[in-house]
């Protein structure tokens, strides 16, 4: 994909890298990995948000309850929900990333056994914030 | 950090070999404290008014906590979406001026996060 323009046309038959379409999705350490990336860019909003709130508690009182007002909602609240999920996410995952950097867990047996913990992790914490948030 | 063999060769066509990947790494560990002071400071400011906030935020450890969390998500987000728009968008010229937008939208980001903390903690 990365070379753009015409292939010749009496170029030889080369071997394609495996596509994106050949993969099988359905494993536990493909589905971690791209949840990394979704998350990665869902949190992008995280942020965005987090800078609305200072941006409007500098802007004045009346700017910022509107925004307290917003994200008190029930639609602002599934977004702060799923936000926080992401959140844990991306924070399970991004350590996992170092200790791969470091040249561990790449067993699949230890890839599939980290992936479920992080998995139930992040539910985990974000339900322990939401239920003493409720609480 | 480089390899033996980068070293000798030179950097290649791209010019540069770890220092993307590294920044990634480094401002993810930073990031891992600040991420979890920013949901137990949410946590503790749920329901709070335009004054318990404010008073909260010019406190100067939260404001310089806040400043860094800003900055260093910006920074870290720009990086990351730059390599997710290098792997997906493969028109040239749409890839380009989508990694330069970007860039620009978290510094822009970045900027407004942190004059507002600055205003708040000098009382404006």
């Amino acid at each position: 994909m990365a070379a753009s323009g015409p292939t010749p046309k009496n170029a030889p038959e080369r071997p394609l890298s495996p596509h994106l379409q050949v993969y099988r999705m359905s494993n536990l350490t493909s589905l971690t990995s791209i949840l990394h990336r979704i998350t990665g860019v869902g949190l992008c909003l995280g942020l965005l948000i987090a800078v609305w709130l200072v941006f409007a508690a500098a802007t004045g009182e009346e700017a910022f309850a509107q925004a307290v007002t917003c994200l008190s909602s029930s639609a602002g609240q599934v977004v702060l929900i799923g936000l926080s999920w992401a959140g844990f996410y991306h924070l399970l995952t991004g350590i996992r990333h170092l200790f791969f950097d470091m040249g561990y867990l790449f067993k699949i047996q230890h890839a599939e056994t980290s992936g479920v913990l992080i998995i139930l992790g992040s539910i985990f914490f974000t339900a322990a914030t939401w239920l003493y948030l409720w609480g | 950090m480089k390899t033996p063999m980068a070293r000798a060769r030179g950097l290649g066509s791209s010019g540069t070999g770890t220092h993307h990947w590294l920044q990634e790494r480094i401002s993810s560990v930073a990031l891992i404290p600040l991420f979890i002071w920013a949901i137990w400071s949410a946590v503790f400011l749920a329901g709070a008014d335009y004054f318990i906030f404010t008073g909260w935020l010019s406190e100067p450890i939260n404001s310089v906590l806040m400043i860094l969390l800003i900055i260093l998500t910006a920074y870290h987000a720009a990086l990351g979406l730059g390599v997710v728009i290098e792997d997906y968008v493969h028109h040239e010229g749409a890839k380009m001026i989508m990694l330069i937008a970007q860039k620009l939208f978290f510094f822009a980001l970045a900027i407004a996060g942190l004059f507002s903390v600055c205003k708040i903690a000098f009382g404006a």
